[in-house]
């Protein structure tokens, strides 16, 4: 038996600076990165040119691949690098990438894991595979053809899941030339997708992965140039997330119990660190409580941070089990609805209502998708109706869970984000999704609880709450059947609010623009003060453009059903115009105003609203008196 | 702060072995008595402790594993009172099948291949650990961590389910079983540096000795007992050698080093210019063997 005797470094037997090789190449966690981009843009070849360049190839592998170069003549007489990368039988007879293949290999200053991806539309779920343990993306386009369809695809995907940083290799630069025009162009077009996604860091980088310009060596041939060869800049990007001071999360995966005297919670720490006699909360039941022990194999620690497997003992007897989740700081989410993305991965099209077996974290729970919000067409990045996703399609929906689902926003936590659906018959991994928030129901634990509530408040003023939704274009009528509304149902002895979009922008909704995100949060705001008027209940009249269908539709997730009555107030766009009360519209066409809605914003009318009223048909007065008979009809009132 | 790479890699690694534990029926570690299931067994009693791992080794034995080999297995199994399972094919065994009379293909097929499926499906094993690396070979860089068996064994290669972030799907249909690779992400550099840093005991083939070789098609074969048939002229001798792997010795090729500790060793291999597979014979065949015979069920 030979116990290991690690030799005194100082022994002269031992080679020059081996140990602080191996301290050195220890002391950062290797770079996790991917390659993808467009079918036959070189991604194999790339990766087998960044091993062969960096010296480590052995001589054996280097052998196989002169053989296997030769017996597929994909190598045109020299080396075919990718075959070092296709793995697979099949890859490697029709020179094409099916599956993500890992690669490891180091240089004297950091250690890389890099994921190959392919870049075949039909094996996109294995490309996303790849991205959702990646921390930057190299993206390669052929310098021939330029910015593709996949590019702007792959693009989207990657930053979907969490990277954050990208780099741009436009490859094949032999075959243009080394033109510094043609590559300027290309780069021209990527900023625009890049724009749209904001990466925090990308960098474009002309190479060639069959001749090795700019990979590990700066080429001579373009001097128009001035940035780093790729690997330069993979050894030197920083990408390490933000230390400032995440909340706990310990998704518990074991309850160890060697005997009556103890009990631990298994897991690894996704975010945040513990310390011995830390106070901490247990989700979803919320029991709060202090951590005893912190236990490693080699005796108790003082503390342990993000990224460990750890085992915790605690100071009181609490009811833990696989899938909760030790936490300390903000709370987590703890909710049975919720709003996310979701990337199809099966052949199958998703089944609106059918249940899956959910996956987040240590947890597992049955869901189904209650509603399909809308498709993403990540070529444009528009939202498009739809009724299922098929393979390889992403769109956001509704997610409702049997239980109670603990978890985190995914741009907060890729641990507690992410989440994938399992097909309960046929077991496969069907889906892949992020978390974007909570919706309705959300119980989280940490609420007050009040004992006065929505019912009583409701009854003392004779009424059932309700939202009224007034959506239509700039000048349609809104405000104003609303404005006449309110002025009926107060005479009638009603407890009314009416929240206008022009009027709120003057306080609540002051720091808003009128760009996409900021109508986004501009609806967010008025909807979350509409639940508040509701729950105090009130009868809340809401008139504001709200031009997105999602967002109306988050809106009312907010509430109980038959809670949101959305009107469409219906009145053609040239009517509108024609009316122009505020003068918007002239000035719109002049080009003074820019998004705004119906004439360089879009506007997505409702699908299927409560009502519709268009006031070329209709006066005000007599819209107003139709709602209050349907108010009326439905005891509202 | 953040974790140093062998720190990032152990508590992946603990995080996959849990994760079996908790979601399979009836796990077991495939101990193969090399590095890498030394490795992995370090990592079992971490990642439980202080309770024992909740799972039992396996040994799929062909019987012509180097002595030393079997003398550590035993050893170490009794030290740390794990209950460790030996299977031998037994109609392998009976129609006395070698390296030899039939060659490394079919004795690997029968006595490793066919061995181990006999054992899962005796024992009702649903998921078997093992320590293959995905920076091996070409086919295993393909491979999932959670890496799904039909009914029959089979790997399918063109079915492989996504595999994002740590989420593990493990799900399984009657008489299907998974096999479980939780250093799949390390390199032979971070195991032989896991090793010296851990203290993790190996067996001592892995360190230079003075050893009975005689040289066989290019490559070193120890004579480890007197079951190997020498050819005419073959004369073993005395060299100093060692083993980057270790698995049937007629079938494991040595090479000349005088790395005789750990640092050694690891002096040795970044220097080296062939890769660790190289000294196995059952390899060469041709470039998609391991493949093909992983999809019959090999580990």
């Amino acid at each position: 038996m030979s116990r290991p005797d690690p030799r005194d470094p100082r022994d002269p037997g031992v080679p020059d600076g081996l140990e602080r090789f191996l301290r050195e190449q220890d002391a950062r966690p290797a770079l996790r990165f991917l390659t993808c981009g467009s079918v036959d843009d070189g991604k194999s070849t790339l990766i087998g040119r960044l091993l062969y360049d960096s010296k480590l190839l052995f001589d054996d592998q280097l052998r196989a691949l002169e053989a296997d170069s030769k017996a597929t003549g994909s190598g045109e007489g020299g080396l075919d690098f990718a075959l070092l990368v296709d793995g697979l039988q099949a890859e490697r007879e029709q020179s094409i990438t099916i599956d993500v293949a890992y690669r490891y290999f180091a240089t004297a200053k950091r250690r890389f894991i890099v994921a190959d991806t392919p870049g075949h539309e039909q094996y996109t779920r294995n490309m996303a595979t790849g991205a959702s343990t990646a921390s930057l993306a190299v993206l390669l386009v052929d310098a021939r053809r330029g910015v593709q369809t996949q590019t702007r695809r792959h693009s989207y995907i990657v930053r979907w899941l969490g990277i954050r940083h990208v780099v741009l290799a436009v490859n094949k630069m032999d075959l243009v030339e080394f033109s510094a025009e043609r590559f300027d162009e290309i780069v021209r077009d990527y900023d625009e997708i890049a724009g749209q996604l904001r990466f925090d860091s990308m960098q474009c980088i002309p190479v060639s992965g069959r001749h090795g310009d700019n990979v590990f060596d700066r080429s001579a041939k373009t001097p128009w140039y001035a940035g780093p060869p790729l690997m330069q800049y993979l050894e030197e990007i920083d990408v390490a997330p933000d230390p400032a001071h995440q909340p706990l999360r310990l998704p518990v995966q074991w309850v160890s119990r060697p005997n009556q005297d103890f009990r631990g919670f298994c897991g690894r720490i996704a975010s945040g660190a513990v310390r011995r006699g830390d106070s901490v909360a247990v989700f979803p039941s919320g029991r709060a409580t202090k951590v005893a022990r912190v236990v490693t194999a080699a005796g108790d620690a003082e503390s342990a941070a993000s990224g460990q497997s750890v085992t915790l003992t605690l100071e009181d007897e609490i009811d833990i089990s696989r899938g909760d989740v030790i936490a300390a700081g903000e709370a987590p989410i703890v909710a049975d609805q919720l709003a996310a993305h979701i990337l199809w991965m099966d052949e199958e099209p998703l089944m609106p209502g059918r249940q899956y077996l959910m996956k987040c974290g240590a947890s597992a729970t049955r869901a189904s998708i209650s509603t399909l919000k809308y498709r993403i067409d990540v070529d444009t990045l528009f939202h498009e109706a739809a009724k299922t996703l098929a393979l390889n399609e992403i769109g956001v929906v509704t997610l409702s869970t049997e239980k109670p689902v603990v978890c985190d926003p995914y741009e907060r936590s890729r641990e507690c984000g992410g989440f994938i659906l399992i097909d309960l018959f046929s077991n496969r991994t069907v889906g892949a999704g992020t978390i974007d928030f909570a919706l309705r129901r959300a119980t989280n634990v940490r609420w007050q609880k009040i004992e006065v509530d929505k019912a009583s408040r409701a009854r003392l003023k004779k009424q059932k709450p309700v939202v009224l939704w007034f959506t239509g274009l700039s000048g349609a009528g809104k405000s104003t059947i609303a404005d006449a509304l309110e002025r009926q149902l107060t005479g009638l002895g009603q407890h009314t609010y009416l929240l206008d979009g022009d009027n709120l922008r003057h306080g609540l909704n002051r720091d808003l623009g009128f760009t996409p995100e900021a109508r986004v949060e501009n609806v967010r705001r008025v909807a979350e003060v509409a639940r508040l008027f509701v729950d105090a209940g009130l009868i809340v009249l809401a008139a504001l453009i709200s031009p997105f269908r999602s967002e109306r539709e988050m809106a009312r997730h907010l509430f109980e059903t038959g809670e949101f009555i959305e009107i469409y107030v219906s009145t053609p766009i040239a009517e509108c115009e024609r009316r122009d009360a505020k003068g918007l519209y002239k000035k719109a066409r002049a080009g003074a105003i820019p998004n705004f809605t119906g004439i360089s914003s879009p506007y997505e009318p409702p699908e299927s609203p409560e009502f519709t009223l268009d006031t070329t048909e209709i006066g005000a007065v007599a819209a107003a008196e139709e709602i209050v008979h349907f108010l009326r009809r439905n005891g509202y009132i | 702060m953040q974790l140093s790479h062998l720190d990032t890699l152990e508590a992946e690694g603990i995080h996959i072995l849990r994760e079996v534990a908790a979601e399979f029926s009836k796990p077991v570690l495939l101990y193969s008595i090399g590095k890498d299931s030394s490795v992995l067994l370090h990592l079992s009693l971490k990642a439980f402790a202080p309770a024992p791992p909740p799972f039992s080794l396996l040994h799929v034995d062909t019987t012509w594993k180097f002595r030393e080999m079997i003398a550590f297995r035993d050893q170490r199994a009794r030290e740390l009172g794990l209950d460790l399972i030996v299977h031998t094919n037994p109609e392998g065994l009976a129609r006395g099948v070698n390296p030899f009379d039939h060659g490394s293909a079919l004795h690997t097929d029968i006595m490793k291949t066919q061995g181990l499926r006999q054992a899962i499906d005796k024992h009702g094993f649903d998921a078997a650990i093992g320590g293959a690396r995905r920076d091996e070979e070409k086919s295993r860089a393909k491979e999932r961590i959670f890496s799904h068996r039909n009914s029959t064994h089979r790997w399918e290669p063109k079915s492989q389910r996504p595999e994002l972030w740590s989420l593990y799907n493990t799900r399984l249909a009657a008489h299907e079983s998974m096999r479980i690779f939780p250093l799949s992400n390390w390199t032979e550099l971070d195991v032989w540096h896991y090793i010296l840093r851990e203290s993790i005991p190996v067996v001592p083939l892995y360190f230079a000795a003075r050893r009975p070789v005689v040289e066989r098609d290019g490559t070193l074969i120890m004579v480890d007992d007197e079951r190997l048939p020498l050819r005419p002229g073959e004369k073993p001798q005395l060299r100093s050698v060692r083993f980057r792997t270790l698995g049937c010795y007629p079938l494991t090729g040595a090479i000349e080093s005088t790395a005789e500790t750990l640092l050694d060793v690891l002096a040795e291999m970044t220097a080296s210019r062939v890769s660790e597979r190289q000294g196995r014979v059952i390899d060469r065949d041709q470039s998609a063997s391991m493949e093909k015979k992983k999809q019959e069920g090999y580990f």
